[in-house]
């Protein structure tokens, strides 16, 4: 990752009327990075990417592109190229003529359109359907055209607004892979909205969580998948047991947390500090808890219960299970046995256990 | 066993008579009606235009009588009139004039309705519904009193003069009706319904974010408009020209009412041969030749739905 950012969010904040978009934001999008902005529906990740294409001003900040405000630029005149939800093929222009279409409002001479056009075409391998229209091929070409259209300008930026929507599960697949490669090829920074977690975990190397115009955490996926800054993050990205209760150190980075009373408080190692007594939320991943028949020795938290449901996904089963107290915890482990030699059932009593370091212990 | 073949095969051939039935019905009607009013009439009139005038009741010769029989009847037919067209110079200045008006009034309905259906695309969704109303409501009034109505704006008295005069713009009353300004202003008003609803629908499926990629890739609003926006509603273009040349071609009601004497065209002349000299054979030749022109921007038209269509799917 190079050092100069060559995107800058200066205070930006975005109103539509009475709706605030974007809440006074600041990011900062390096040289060569692929970033995903992930969200719901209505987290403000489009108008963030129709600011960046232009087709949106902030209401109050500014964005910097290469050093340049580009706040007042308008679209045709930035080096941005977007990739459209709906792919905004021209209907009556052919592959070809659609890939050409920017380069030709450059100005560019003919023989260079042409080779250009032709190592687009080879890099989205397409080269056998140039000269069909947007109508005569399948969803997943068209994908492609619209991916090699926005790349013919060599943008020093190229927005993916949720580039494969459209796609059946597998070719999604298929495609996650071809573009983190096309963006490896080129060089050119990526940024793509998305609300699909797992396609933003795949193909991005920073990933910005943002709900209600507001970024809540911006960094690589496995950091905002095992180190979520608060508890809205680690709630929104996979799935997670969230428990509830009061802080108190132990010492030596470790904390206490009281989360029932006359329940044993569960031990959690965790790098910021804490307050005594303040309240805090202990976010554990299922697949982190282990789960056994008897109470393991050497557990730091072990607590029991019974088998509530068990959700069977093929290569994972994931065990809901009721404690005493009424709480659900659920556990997730890898099927390497046949289902039929399971080793629990519903009803069945099991230990549920998990290190000091096995989740992470938040604040909000 | 054999025996039970037969009767399925019996079955099929059931079938496949039936389905041969309802498809020869189904395709039965339209052409029917086709034969009976448009065919049919269109022979009496090619008809009419081989006979000679007579002052008799019909006032043509001759007629069909089946004593004589075919042949001798025929004998009769001859290609008089539409020589007679060539030979008058003010049947084919009638064509040409007419051409030229049907021309020029289709530019001018274009220039007018492009921009009233590009807004009418444009505008928030909820309004469309009241717009497309607007469009559609002078068709509530009987085209004849709309075009009445034109003299009353229009006349040397009218409110358009009175208004000029009022305002100041004009020292004293412009002369427009009686004129071919008229005509155009009539054709114009009478037909832009035609030109809007075609062009409005192109314009209303199309996408927009294609014009946000257009500019994305480049393009000024302008050049948007020009590479984007007119290529596809060329289609809603190309059938409200065909809408309005077609009838405009062959109008009589406005060059009538609002053309005065020096407006030639065809359908005025023809009007004036049917009914005036009451010579229908001339007039028959007259209305054969307007339908064999016409027959072109016709095909076109079709050709350009078919088109359409195709491109849709």
């Amino acid at each position: 990752m190079a050092e100069k950012p060559l995107i800058q969010f200066r205070n930006v904040t975005k109103r539509f009327g009475d709706f605030t978009a974007i809440d006074n934001l600041t990011i900062d999008i390096f040289e060569r990075e692929f970033f995903a902005l992930l969200g719901p529906s209505g987290c403000g990740k489009t108008t963030m990417m129709r600011m960046l294409a232009g087709f949106e001003t902030p209401t109050e900040g500014e964005i910097f592109l290469a050093g340049q405000d580009i706040v007042p630029v308008p679209p045709n005149q930035r080096a941005v190229n977007m990739m459209f939800q709906s792919y905004a093929l021209f209907p009556h222009l052919s592959v070809w003529e659609n890939i050409a279409f920017g380069l030709k409002r450059e100005g560019m001479p003919k023989p260079e359109i042409n080779a250009r056009v032709e190592e687009m075409l080879r890099l989205t391998r397409l080269e056998k359907f140039a000269r069909r229209r947007p109508h005569q091929i399948s969803g997943g070409q068209r994908q492609r055209v619209a991916l090699a259209r926005s790349l013919a300008k060599a943008p020093k930026l190229l927005l993916l607004d949720e580039p494969l929507g459209a796609l059946d599960r597998k070719l999604r697949e298929e495609t996650q892979f071809e573009l983190m490669d096309i963006q490896e090829k080129t060089g050119t920074t990526f940024v793509i909205v998305t609300h699909d977690q797992e396609e933003a975990m795949t193909v991005a190397s920073r990933v910005a969580v943002m709900d209600n115009g507001q970024v809540m955490q911006v960094a690589t996926p496995a950091d905002i998948y095992e180190a979520p800054n608060s508890v809205y993050v680690a709630d929104f990205i996979g799935d997670v047991n969230l428990i509830e209760g009061k802080v108190s150190a132990t010492g030596d980075g470790t904390f206490a947390l009281h989360w029932r009373d006359g329940a044993e408080p569960l031990r959690v190692k965790s790098p910021t500090g804490f307050a005594e007594g303040q309240t805090a939320h202990l976010a554990i991943r299922p697949e982190k808890v282990t789960i056994s028949a008897e109470r393991p020795a050497e557990a730091a938290n072990a607590v029991q219960g019974k088998v509530l449901d068990i959700a069977y996904l093929g290569n994972l089963s994931t065990y809901h299970v009721e404690l005493p107290t009424g709480d659900i915890i659920k556990a997730q482990t890898a099927n390497t046995r046949r289902i039929s030699r399971r080793d629990y059932t519903w009803e069945d009593t099991v230990w549920l256990s998990w290190t000091a370091t096995g989740g992470v212990l938040l604040a909000n | 066993m054999g025996r039970h073949r037969l009767a399925v095969l019996d079955g099929h051939w059931r079938r496949l008579v039936g389905e041969l039935m309802r498809r020869f019905l189904l395709i039965a009607i339209p052409y029917i009606w086709l034969l009976a009013l448009f065919l049919v009439p269109f022979v009496i009139v090619l008809k009419i235009s081989l006979s000679d005038a007579a002052i008799a009741r019909p006032p043509y010769f001759p007629q069909f009588d089946w004593a004589e029989g075919i042949r001798a009847f025929i004998a009769e037919l001859d290609f008089e009139n539409f020589l007679w067209l060539v030979e008058d110079d003010l049947y084919w200045k009638a064509y040409l004039s007419s051409l030229r008006i049907a021309l020029t009034s289709t530019a001018l309905t274009l220039i007018v309705g492009y921009p009233i259906a590009y807004g009418m695309a444009r505008a928030p969704e909820e309004w469309r519904p009241t717009l497309m109303m607007l469009v559609i409501l002078p068709f509530w009034t009987s085209f004849l009193i709309r075009v009445y109505a034109w003299k009353g704006i229009l006349s040397n008295e009218g409110f358009l003069n009175q208004f000029l005069l009022w305002s100041g713009l004009a020292s004293e009353p412009l002369q427009i009706l009686n004129t071919t300004t008229a005509v155009y202003i009539g054709i114009v008003y009478t037909y832009l319904p035609f030109m809007i609803l075609p062009i409005y629908a192109a314009l209303e499926r199309m996408d927009d974010s294609l014009i946000e990629a257009a500019e994305d890739l480049g393009c000024s609003r302008l050049s948007a408009f020009w590479l984007v926006t007119i290529p596809l509603s060329k289609g809603g273009i190309i059938a409200g020209c065909f809408l309005v040349f077609i009838p405009a071609m062959g109008e009589f009601v406005i060059p009538s009412l609002l053309g005065g004497s020096d407006t030639l065209m065809i359908g005025k002349v023809l009007w004036e041969e049917f009914f005036s000299n009451r010579d229908w054979p001339v007039a028959s030749a007259v209305a054969v030749i307007l339908l064999l022109i016409l027959v072109v921007p016709i095909v076109l038209f079709q050709r350009n739905q078919q088109k359409e269509q195709e491109s849709e799917e």
